[in-house]
C-alpha cells in the first residue's frame, strides 16, 4: 500500500515538472534570456519586464540573465535539448546558423505592422535569412572616431561632422599632421580586424562577398575593398601616424594611451562613450567624430542586437507581443540609453534624449541612416574564413609582414576554397 | 664558503623571481579591485591604488548574486571532489593491484577519454541529463563534474596506489589482519596524501569550470561563480573591469584558503613514492 502511494506521488511530481510554460489556470510563463550586462541596461530590461508582467497577469515573463561569453554554444545546446528560452536576445551576426538550422521562428507573420514599419528595411536585412526574418534588430552602434578635442583644436585641423566628414585621404593626412615625438594621430585597436575592415569598407564601396544568380557567394578583392586596408597599412608602416603596438589590442586597451595623450584619435564603437565617461581624467575634453567617408559616403556595416523567438516555443504569438511591447519607441529609447547604443526604430531615433549634444549622442544619431547590414554575416562558411584566413592575413598585412598582393591572394584564393566547401 | 653563500643567495633570488612571476596576476587583480575607474584608465598604472575604494566590491555585490553563486560553486566543487574520490579510490586500487587485461584497458580508456572536447559531449550530455530531469540542478552539475574529473583522478590515484609497497599489505596479512583491516589501517593512511591531492584537483576543476555550468543551469539563483563573473563582460570582450576584478578576487579566495589549509598534505602526496626504499 505504501509503495503504491509512493508511486502515485512520484507520478504526480513528474507530471508537475513538465508544464511547457503553461498552467491549468490558463496563465503562461515566457522565458526571456537577456544579454544585457551594463548596470543601466540590466535595470532598463528588468523594469520593462516588470511593467509587462503588471499589465499582463496571464502572460508572465521570466527574466533570465544570459552571457555574451559562450552564448552561441549555450543556445545551440538549449535548442538541441528542447530547452531554449522563448525570447532570445542575441546579435544578428550570430543568427545565421540558428535561422538556417530551423531553431528560430520566422517572424514575418508574427510581428505587428507598427513594428515592421518603424524599423527601416536596411535594418531588417541584417536578420533576413533566405525568405524569413528571424530576429528583430533593435540596438546598433556605428564605429566612430573618438578624438582628443584639445589636441585637434591646437593642431588647427578641420573638425569633421556627419554633414561634412573627412575623406579617407584627408583622414590619413590629418593623422600624419598630428603625429610626431612618440605621439600618433590614431590608434587602431584591431584585435578583431575582419569585422572592422569589412564594415568600414562599405564606405568606399567595398563588398568583397558577391552573390551570383545561382545563390553561391564568391570573394573578390577589388580597388574599393583595398581603400581601408591600405590606409591603415600606410598609416602604420609608412607615415608612422598610427601606433603599431595597438593593432593587437581591443578597444578598451587603447584608452589609457588615449587619455595619456599618446594618441589623438581612436576608432571605437559608439557605446565605448560610457567607458570614456567613467575613466577619462578630470578635464579631459573628448568628442565623437564620424568615421571617414568614401565613394559611398558614410555607409558602414553593423550587426545589431536582436530579439528572436524559439521555433519550439509553444507561445510564439505571446512572445511576439512581448517583443512588440519591449520595442515600443519609448521603450527602445530606454534600452538604447541603457546600452549607450542607437535604436533601430525611426520613432525612437527622433527622441530628444538621443538628439542631445551631451556625450555626442547627436553625432551618432546622425549616422544611423548610413548603417547597413554587415557584409557576409549571412554567408555560410564566413566564420571559418574569418578565423582561419582573413584574421591572420589582415593582421600580417597591417603589421607590414606581407604586401597587398599576398593579402589579396590569401583572402580570395584561400577564402574561396573555404566557401566552396560550404556551397556544394 | 663565500661561493656557497653566493650560490645560496642566487637560489633565493631565483625563487623570489619565480614567486613574483607566479603571483603577478593575483596581485594585479587585487590592485585593480581597489582602483576607481579613472585609475583603471591611467597610462601609468600603479601597484598601490592612489585613491583606494571599495566601490567595486559594492557594485559587484549590488549587481550580481555573488554570495548565492559562491555557495553554489562550493556545493558543486566539494560535491564533485568527494564523489570523485569515493569512486576513484577503490577503482584505482583494483587497477593498480590486479594487473589484468581489464585494468590495462581501463587505463587506456582513461587516457583516451581526455581527448574529448567539451563541445563534442555537451549536447548528448544535455539530453541525458534532461531525461534524468537533472537540467538546471546543482546535483546534475555535480554528476557532470564527477564524470569529467574521474578519468584524471583515477589516473592520479593509480600512481599513488602503486607507490604503496604491496609488501606492507602482505606483512599485515602475516600479522593476522583481514583484508578490510589491512585496507583501513595500512593502505588508507599511506594513500591519504594522494587522496587529498586528487580531491583538490577535482575541486579546482569544478570550481573554475564555466561552460557546463553555463549550459546546464538556467535559474539565476543556481548559477555558479564563473558564470556570474561573465555578467560583468559584454559583447566583444568589453568588461566592467573594476567590479569584475573585485568579484574575481573574491572568487579566488576559497581556493587559496583550501590550498593553504591542506598544503602540507599535498606536499606529502606529491612526495609519496618519490624515493624508492
Amino acid at each position: 500500500m505504501r509503495a503504491r502511494v509512493l508511486v502515485v506521488v512520484l507520478l504526480l511530481l513528474l507530471t508537475g515538472c513538465s508544464s511547457g510554460g503553461g498552467r491549468d489556470d490558463g496563465r503562461i510563463t515566457l522565458r526571456f534570456q537577456s544579454l544585457a550586462w551594463q548596470q543601466e541596461s540590466v535595470e532598463a530590461n528588468k523594469e520593462l519586464v516588470k511593467e509587462w508582467n503588471a499589465a499582463h497577469p496571464d502572460i508572465q515573463v521570466e527574466y533570465v540573465q544570459g552571457s555574451w561569453d559562450g552564448v552561441h554554444d549555450q543556445l545551440l545546446t538549449s535548442f538541441e535539448g528542447g530547452e531554449a528560452p522563448d525570447i532570445i536576445h542575441d546579435a544578428s551576426d550570430d543568427l545565421a546558423d540558428f535561422a538556417y538550422g530551423g531553431y528560430l521562428a520566422d517572424l514575418t507573420d508574427l510581428l505587428p505592422e507598427r513594428l515592421k514599419a518603424d524599423i527601416p528595411r536596411r535594418s531588417w536585412e541584417t536578420t533576413t535569412f533566405g525568405d524569413g526574418v528571424y530576429g528583430v534588430p533593435f540596438l546598433q552602434e556605428p564605429r566612430v572616431l573618438v578624438a582628443n578635442a584639445t589636441w585637434l583644436k591646437e593642431a588647427g585641423v578641420r573638425v569633421p561632422t556627419p554633414e561634412k566628414p573627412w575623406t579617407w585621404a584627408e583622414f590619413r593626412a590629418v593623422t600624419e599632421e598630428l603625429s610626431g615625438d612618440g605621439k600618433y594621430g590614431v590608434a587602431w585597436p584591431l584585435k578583431e580586424p575582419v569585422s572592422a575592415t569589412l564594415n568600414l569598407s562599405l564606405s568606399s564601396g567595398g563588398r568583397m562577398f558577391h552573390r551570383g544568380p545561382d545563390g553561391k557567394v564568391e570573394i573578390r578583392f577589388g580597388d574599393a575593398d583595398a581603400v581601408i586596408p591600405r590606409t591603415v597599412h600606410e598609416q602604420v608602416n609608412t607615415d608612422r601616424s598610427a601606433a603599431g603596438s595597438t593593432l593587437g589590442m581591443g578597444g578598451s586597451d587603447t584608452l589609457p594611451g588615449f587619455f595619456g595623450g599618446r594618441y589623438a584619435m581612436v576608432p571605437l564603437g559608439f557605446s565605448y562613450r560610457q567607458q570614456i565617461v567613467q575613466q577619462a581624467p578630470k578635464g579631459f575634453d573628448w568628442q565623437v567624430l564620424p568615421a571617414p567617408a568614401g565613394a559611398d559616403g558614410l555607409a558602414q556595416g553593423v550587426s545589431p542586437q536582436t530579439l528572436s523567438i524559439a521555433e519550439d516555443s509553444p507561445h510564439q504569438r505571446q512572445a511576439a507581443a512581448f517583443i512588440d511591447f519591449m520595442l515600443r519607441p519609448e521603450n527602445m529609447v530606454r534600452l538604447a540609453l541603457g546600452d549607450w547604443m542607437l535604436p533601430t526604430g525611426a520613432e525612437a531615433l527622433r527622441d530628444p534624449a538621443l538628439r542631445t549634444q551631451k556625450h555626442d549622442w547627436a553625432t551618432g544619431t546622425a549616422l544611423a541612416a548610413h548603417l547597413r547590414s554587415a557584409p557576409a554575416q549571412s554567408v555560410r562558411g564566413y566564420p571559418e574564413w574569418k578565423d582561419k584566413i582573413a584574421t591572420p592575413a589582415l593582421q600580417e598585412y597591417y603589421s607590414g609582414a606581407i604586401g597587398l598582393d599576398e593579402l589579396r591572394e590569401r583572402l580570395v584564393e584561400d577564402g574561396n576554397l573555404v566557401l566552396a566547401r560550404y556551397q556544394r | 664558503m663565500r661561493t656557497r653563500r653566493a650560490a645560496r643567495a642566487g637560489q633565493y633570488l631565483a625563487l623570489l623571481a619565480y614567486l613574483v612571476f607566479l603571483s603577478f596576476p593575483f596581485l594585479w587583480l587585487l590592485s585593480t579591485a581597489f582602483k576607481p575607474p579613472r585609475e583603471l584608465g591611467s597610462l601609468h598604472p600603479t601597484w598601490i591604488p592612489k585613491d583606494p575604494t571599495l566601490a567595486n566590491f559594492r557594485q559587484a555585490f549590488d549587481e550580481q548574486p555573488l554570495l548565492d553563486a559562491l555557495f553554489n560553486s562550493l556545493v558543486a566543487a566539494v560535491g564533485a571532489a568527494v564523489v570523485a574520490v569515493l569512486i576513484a579510490t577503490p577503482l584505482a586500487y583494483v587497477i593498480a593491484r590486479r594487473r589484468s587485461l581489464l585494468s590495462r584497458a581501463a587505463t587506456g580508456w582513461v587516457v583516451v577519454s581526455q581527448a574529448f572536447p567539451f563541445v563534442l559531449v555537451i549536447i548528448p550530455l544535455f539530453l541525458v541529463l534532461k531525461n534524468l530531469r537533472l537540467i538546471d540542478s546543482v546535483p546534475g552539475l555535480i554528476m557532470v563534474y564527477v564524470v569529467w574529473a574521474l578519468p584524471f583522478a583515477l589516473w592520479m590515484l593509480v600512481g599513488y596506489v602503486r607507490a604503496v609497497p604491496p609488501e606492507l599489505e602482505e606483512a599485515a596479512a602475516v600479522d593476522g589482519a583481514g583484508r578490510a583491516r589491512t585496507l583501513v589501517s595500512v593502505t588508507a593512511p599511506l594513500l591519504a596524501p594522494g587522496i587529498v591531492a586528487t580531491a583538490l584537483f577535482a575541486f579546482v576543476t569544478a570550481w573554475n569550470e564555466f561552460f557546463f555550468a553555463l549550459v546546464l543551469l538556467k535559474s539565476p539563483e543556481k548559477q555558479t561563480l564563473p558564470v556570474v563573473l561573465t555578467h560583468f563582460i559584454g559583447a566583444e570582450g568589453v568588461a566592467d573591469l573594476g567590479p569584475l576584478a573585485a568579484a574575481a578576487f573574491l572568487a579566488t579566495l576559497p581556493s587559496l584558503v583550501i590550498f593553504a589549509v591542506i598544503q602540507r598534505r599535498i606536499t606529502g602526496g606529491m612526495l609519496a613514492g618519490a624515493v624508492k626504499s
